[in-house]
């Protein structure tokens, strides 16, 4: 574990270009700084969220008011929702970890179009002030949850049109990251990198921007259409006028469910990192792996129907949706045996990123298998809008893409800032966060189920124990996050330096300085072997970064 | 502007830009289809208004921009195989006619659109008040997407005179063209939606 290239070689952070200080930052195309400024701007928004969060928990301590009106509570779940969907969980890793790392993974100097990424970034920030700015115009803070369903979205006299044309703002950064990402695949790879030495992370990011571009323009045009409603009131979702509501609930989830997994599929590429890395261990079937995540792609646009099971829909198109929705369980599945295999007979190294893996595993396998309970229509029926799918969606995006966004941090942390982080502290947060997680998020499972519906500001006395006990749980969580992020903090300042290849990984981002220099390495890298080909560990990878 | 340009030069990829071009188009694409769907499901819904109300549209002056727009495109391919021959001029005398036949389909555009609206159809207008609600629909379908076509062309329009301006400063020039084929490409997409637009609200009775 050689320091020394690391400090021969100037990292990006002192590479002096066309501008200084914050301005070299804000105006830089280097992938490196734009996943970073995406990394800064997106855990701004997912505190605030928390925040958001936590305060509803609280109003739920005890029945009616606690420190809120209900119309400040529709207001905070809907920000809530908005903030965390649209401004860190969809962006999230592919715009953060994906902009950082999917060129060095491939070895390229940056991304195919790297203006436009830059671009992607500035339309980020710009939703995310639009959202903000809109809670202070005219009607006061949206109040009609993230779904934006009409014809409330159309009467409400709350501010609606700002949030939404910050959803599409957003949609078009999202868009524009995911043709820059797949015109990278396409184009830049290093020599020797075909498609199948391709680490997963790569391929999840690969699929993922597909996804982006199939679903996204639909979720534009709609909202576009409930902001021309709104401003001239031409009829075509106003029922009053001869509109279909309905339609609108289709074209929002054609977008909005494969969204789900515009948010779960990076997550899964990461984990599909992190396990071999940490078994040492060949990833048990990469090509199924691969593959697992087109069948996600392009399945996944075509089940957007679950959603509307109770809304008003023939019964044969509700067995399809249905029926489509256990399948596109199935690779999903194949995902979680094949990590589960290569741990098996591994030379697993326990560290804060495969606890964060393990948690993940278990968080998401409860959440892909509640969402087949909503997905099947006979008991979608009783617990549709209750608890229990506020609590299946935490599961899979918290539990999930959550977790593993806090594990890519640590994992990617060494390299991303050069430094070192207290492990132990790390185990000892990924563990309250767990305990934290599951007070809150199972608890709704059992409000849930007993009839506790979703969005509402007060409750009845046989919920009061539930009730207080996730909020509880809710501080827990709170907890392992505050301990988590100053173990992080207190790293960033205070931190030993890393060494270019601290897990001893064989993927292309380890293969270079840490932090990497400003074109990412400083030798024309060349892939001989694949990338988790750890019987080749000593061939493939150059002394100064074992 | 940027930190990395020599970056960006020194490896030119005009076949990555255009497939950047296309995934993009092919999201515009989609954008239009999300609208293309609405069309579907209210002509089902409503196919005896949609035939009364397409009467009401004037089919000389669709027509009429329907050539407008075609040869625009035909221009448009002109001017990129003028510059891809070195004629420089000729290039931008054919960009200038595609942006003029442009700005000829917008006043056309806005014929249409002002007798319409002082027939009093129009969202919220006293006439469009007495239709029926499938007539409603289809003339809120119209507003909307030839409304965002129009948008598009508009924003077409921009594009061109950033590629006149490139033009005339040399940077489009015989050995680097990519950015007039990406305009290119974008303008033709305009001009194809456009030719479903035309038989779905004129042709269609």
């Amino acid at each position: 574990m050689s320091n020394s290239v690391a400090t021969s070689v100037k990292s990006f952070y002192e590479y002096q270009g066309k501008h200084k200080g914050i301005l070299g930052w804000i105006l830089s195309t280097d992938h490196k700084r734009i996943g970073l400024l995406y990394l800064w701007s997106m855990i701004g928004f997912f505190l605030v969220g928390v925040g958001l969060g936590v305060l509803m928990r609280l109003e739920m301590l005890t029945m009616g008011p606690t420190i809120m009106q209900p119309q400040t509570y529709n207001a905070i779940f809907t920000l809530h929702g908005i903030i965390m969907i649209f401004l860190f969980i969809i962006p999230g890793l592919p715009a953060a970890f994906g902009n950082f790392f999917l060129p060095i993974m491939i070895g390229a100097e940056d991304v195919q179009f790297p203006r436009l990424n830059l671009l992607s970034w500035w339309l980020y920030i710009t939703g995310g002030i639009f959202a903000i700015v809109s809670l202070f115009l005219s009607g006061g803070p949206i109040d009609t949850g993230w779904t934006f369903y009409v014809p409330y979205s159309i009467r409400t006299s709350t501010q609606v049109i700002l949030p939404l044309l910050a959803a599409f703002i957003l949609g078009f950064s999202s868009i524009l990251t995911g043709i820059n990402f797949i015109t990278t695949v396409h184009r830049m790879r290093a020599k020797g990198m075909t498609f199948f030495k391709l680490p997963l992370f790569v391929w999840a990011l690969y699929a993922t921007g597909w996804i982006q571009i199939i679903g996204t323009p639909v979720i534009g045009i709609t909202i576009l259409l409930v902001i021309v409603e709104r401003l001239f009131g031409v009829g075509l979702f106003d029922p009053a006028l001869g509109g279909d509501p309905i339609l609108f609930q289709h074209l929002f989830w054609i977008y909005s469910h494969p969204a789900v997994y515009i948010m779960i599929l990076p997550a899964m590429g990461v984990v599909s990192e992190i396990i071999p890395t940490f078994a040492r261990k060949h990833i048990f079937g990469y090509k199924a792996i691969a593959f697992s995540s087109l069948a996600i792609a392009f399945i996944g646009t075509l089940v957007w129907g679950h959603h509307m099971f109770t809304s008003g829909m023939s019964d044969t198109a509700r067995w399809v949706y249905s029926l489509l929705t256990y399948i596109v369980a199935l690779p999903s599945a194949v995902k979680v045996f094949n990590w589960v295999a290569t741990m098996y007979k591994g030379s697993i190294r326990m560290s804060a990123p495969f606890a964060f893996v393990m948690a993940f595993i278990v968080l998401f396998s409860i959440g892909g298998l509640t969402g087949l309970i909503l997905g099947s229509v006979a008991t979608n029926i009783h617990v549709h809008d209750t608890y229990f799918v506020v609590a299946h969606f935490h599961f899979v995006m918290f539990g999930g893409t959550g977790f593993i966004f806090f594990g890519a941090l640590h994992y990617w942390f060494p390299k991303m800032f050069g430094k070192m982080y207290n492990e132990k502290i790390a185990l000892t947060a990924v563990g309250i966060l767990t305990i934290g997680f599951l007070m809150l998020y199972f608890t709704m499972f059992i409000l849930g189920y007993e009839g506790m519906p979703r969005r509402y500001y007060d409750y009845l006395p046989q919920f009061q124990n539930l009730h207080i006990f996730a909020t509880v749980g809710s501080w827990v969580l709170v907890t392992g996050l505050l301990l988590m992020f100053g173990n992080l903090f207190v790293a960033l300042k205070k931190g030993a330096p890393a060494p270019a290849n601290p897990w001893g990984s064989m993927t292309l981002e380890w293969q270079t300085s840490s932090p990497p220099p400003f074109e990412n390495f400083n030798y024309h890298p060349e892939i001989k072997y694949g990338p988790y080909d750890y019987e080749h560990y000593d061939e493939a990878v150059k002394d100064e970064y074992k | 502007m940027n930190t990395n340009s020599q970056l960006v030069t020194h490896h030119r990829d005009d076949f990555g830009s255009k497939m950047g071009m296309w995934l993009f188009l092919f999201t515009e694409l989609i954008l239009f289809g999300g609208l293309f769907i609405m069309y579907m499901v209210y002509r089902v819904e409503y196919t005896e208004e949609f035939h009364l109300a397409a009467k009401e549209l004037n089919l000389a002056l669709g027509t009429l921009n329907t050539m407008i727009l075609l040869t625009s495109s035909l221009t448009m391919v002109l001017s990129i195989v003028a510059i891809q021959r070195g004629s420089k001029k000729l290039s931008v005398f054919y960009l200038l006619s595609t942006i003029g036949l442009a700005l000829a389909f917008m006043v056309i555009k806005a014929f249409e659109w002002g007798a319409k609206f002082s027939h009093g159809i129009y969202p919220g207008g006293e006439a469009l008040a007495n239709l029926s609600n499938g007539e409603v629909i289809f003339f809120g379908l119209y507003f909307v997407m030839t409304g965002l076509h129009a948008l598009h062309v508009l924003i077409g329009v921009v594009i061109l005179l950033f590629m006149l301006i490139f033009l005339l400063r040399g940077k489009i020039n015989q050995e680097n063209n990519i950015r007039l084929e990406a305009g290119g490409l974008y303008w033709h997409l305009v001009d194809l939606i456009w030719i479903f637009l035309f038989p779905l609200f004129y042709l269609l009775h």
